[in-house]
């Protein structure tokens, strides 16, 4: 009997996390699940429609289109941001007073919030008043991102970059910072040239922090919402409504409330299938 | 001559790493650098491998003055503390890189790394990657890639002390040997007396930056220049006392006094420093040159059949280390017998006498 109060106590002790999680994870979710599967006509009435919404979801153009759009997104700007990342984390000062005013300034864009950097790219980019869009336009390109699908993908891309280069930067100085000086050492001794010490030593010892950027920017990119949304409402037309934005669209402005949750659904899972793919692929080689 | 620092300083900012220091290593010579951390040794590597610049002075190799010369330049290898291996190069790939970068055919390169790993018994791990290795293997690895070069001057800094016990005595052995047939100079830098005796060779003690004395190890140990050399070279720590000579005899605390024998008669009276080692003063008198001693135990440490004895004797702490098993009390009182024929005296410039 002892036993059992100490355990009934222990799961006392537990309770919080558990309401914490249910109010903030699982009721949600099964709320999501619950109208996914359901159709209304208002009054709160819900009839049982089974995967009909999924489905339509699955098949419909809008859905395929928003796909590609945040896949293609996401492949760009994980392209540029890692590499560059990388780069600007190896060309940092390694000691020094220097090291803290790169780093803090390095910073600064990740503490900015999201929808304050969608209002500062949209004036900075302004073809009329803003200081990048004069610029461009100044230089003989006719560039204006609320009317121009490729001016507004670049905008956008080039904003992603600002914001979030500095991510992957922190991270791979910090797994630059945690080679011991004998590996350079070493490799000085043997005569290595710079890209062998890069390849041989930096690369694989980064090779950890940078499976975490790339899931990082990989799963944030693909959830990305406020910025495009501040900067170009989706627009010109369809060209920059990724996921999330069509998500909304489907879920608030037409209160399409039963193909919106099983969107939602289907968008979860491939961010959980494509990063489950990706720390597989990435870690398999360390097990090598 | 294969290595010789002449007149060779480093300075960091206001602090100097090495005091004006001059040194020849004799080529084909085991030679070891003894001191504790922060004496100067990695520096002193560094400054012979040439990853460091001295702040003046100049460092010759093999008759040619080598001060300016890039470390790439120099046919230089080094092992280090940590396992230095590159990670996702597998040990075979590990052990040729520096054949490698100077473009050596690869039939003489495959020749060479499986004489290497024959010698260092790792041949059947050639294909694995350092990360599935121990750590007495993948220092293995790392002595290899020193070898693989055929490098005049192989440099260790403390290559065992990341090793466990048995690993280490297991290397240690091997080591002297495997440098004898290269005919390669090697530095091998320690904090542990013992392993110096062991490894034998050439032996520098380094104090503060500071080389004291160099020569042969055994003749370092058992006669060492001045205090310094001889406190670098013990461990546990030598033992010193204060003493003054009157007349025929030495004296201690007032109490204890002993006849001052063969060179030792002619002395002039005076202050003098009494050193004797933690195994030259015990618990059972075993010769007729033993003088008694009686102490406070401050601290008793037992190990296997050694039991060494920390005690206060006046204001000094002396250790002793004697055979067999003794537990003592703390602040029992102890007898205890310094042979004071094995004992260094010196001057009050603590140079030997």
């Amino acid at each position: 009997m002892i036993d059992k109060t100490t355990n009934q106590r222990a799961w006392f002790l537990v309770l919080p996390v558990v309401v914490l999680v249910a109010f903030n994870a699982l009721i949600p979710l099964m709320t999501v699940v619950n109208y996914s599967v359901q159709e209304t006509f208002g009054n709160n009435v819900f009839f049982f429609e089974g995967v009909k919404w999924f489905e339509q979801i699955l098949h419909s153009e809008r859905f395929h289109d928003s796909l590609l759009r945040q896949i293609t997104f996401t492949g760009i700007i994980l392209l540029i941001e890692i590499p560059l990342g990388v780069a600007i984390a190896l060309a940092m000062p390694k000691r020094g007073p220097w090291v803290s005013v790169c780093l803090v300034l390095m910073a600064l864009p990740l503490l900015i919030p999201w929808n304050v950097v969608g209002a500062m790219w949209n004036i900075f980019a302004l073809p009329d008043i803003g200081l990048l869009g004069r610029m461009i336009n100044g230089m003989g390109f006719d560039y204006n991102f609320t009317q121009r699908p490729l001016a507004a993908w670049f905008t956008t891309i080039l904003m992603d970059v600002w914001h979030w280069t500095s991510l992957v930067v922190l991270l791979a100085y910090a797994g630059l910072s945690a080679i011991p000086d004998a590996y350079y050492q070493a490799a000085r001794i043997d005569g290595a040239s710079s890209w062998s010490v890069f390849r041989y030593i930096q690369l694989p010892k980064m090779k950890r922090v940078l499976t975490i950027a790339v899931l990082l920017r990989f799963m944030d990119s693909f959830m990305i919402y406020t910025e495009p949304f501040v900067l170009t409402g989706g627009g010109p037309g369809n060209s920059t409504t990724f996921l999330s934005i069509d998500l909304v669209k489907i879920a608030l402005g037409q209160f399409d409330l039963g193909p919106a949750a099983a969107m939602s659904l289907i968008y979860f899972l491939i961010i959980l299938v494509l990063s489950w793919i990706f720390y597989t692929l990435m870690m398999r080689n360390e097990e090598q | 001559m294969a290595i010789e620092l002449k007149q060779v300083i480093k300075r960091v900012g206001a602090d100097t790493h090495i005091h004006r220091t001059d040194i020849k290593l004799e080529e084909g010579r085991f030679n070891i650098l003894l001191g504790t951390t922060l004496s100067g040794k990695t520096t002193l590597l560094r400054l012979m491998a040439g990853l460091e610049r001295p702040s003046s002075g100049e460092i010759w190799f093999q008759g040619r003055n080598v001060t300016g010369v890039a470390v790439q330049q120099r046919r230089v290898a080094m092992v280090y503390q940590q396992f230095i291996n590159y990670p996702n190069l597998t040990v075979y790939e590990n052990i040729a890189s520096p054949l490698n970068v100077v473009r050596m055919p690869a039939a003489e390169i495959a020749q060479r790394v499986r004489k290497v790993a024959e010698l260092l018994q790792i041949e059947p791990l050639l294909q694995r990657m350092p990360s599935e290795l121990s750590g007495g293997q993948q220092q293995r690895t790392a002595l290899a890639r020193a070898l693989v070069k055929e490098s005049s001057l192989v440099l260790l800094d403390e290559p065992l002390a990341n090793l466990d016990y048995k690993l280490r005595e297991e290397l240690r052995e091997e080591l002297p040997k495997l440098f004898r047939d290269s005919g390669a100079t090697v530095v091998y830098a320690t904090t542990e007396p013992a392993e110096a005796l062991l490894l034998g060779g050439y032996t520098a003690t380094l104090h503060q930056g500071r080389i004291t004395q160099y020569g042969p190890t055994a003749s370092v140990y058992r006669a060492p220049d001045d205090l310094l050399s001889a406190q670098v070279f013990s461990d546990p720590p030598i033992n010193t006392a204060a003493i003054r000579k009157r007349g025929a005899r030495f004296h201690y605390n007032d109490r204890v006094s002993w006849l001052a024998q063969g060179k030792y008669a002619a002395l002039p009276d005076g202050s003098y420093t009494l050193a004797f080692r933690p195994h030259h003063i015990t618990l059972a008198a075993n010769n007729r040159d033993s003088v008694s001693v009686t102490g406070k135990v401050v601290v008793t440490e037992i190990s296997g059949s050694e039991s060494v004895v920390h005690m206060r004797v006046g204001s000094d702490t002396w250790v002793s280390l004697s055979h067999g098993i003794h537990q003592f009390a703390r602040d029992q009182d102890v007898e205890l017998f310094v042979q004071t024929d094995n004992c260094f005296y010196f001057d009050e410039q603590q140079r030997l006498i």
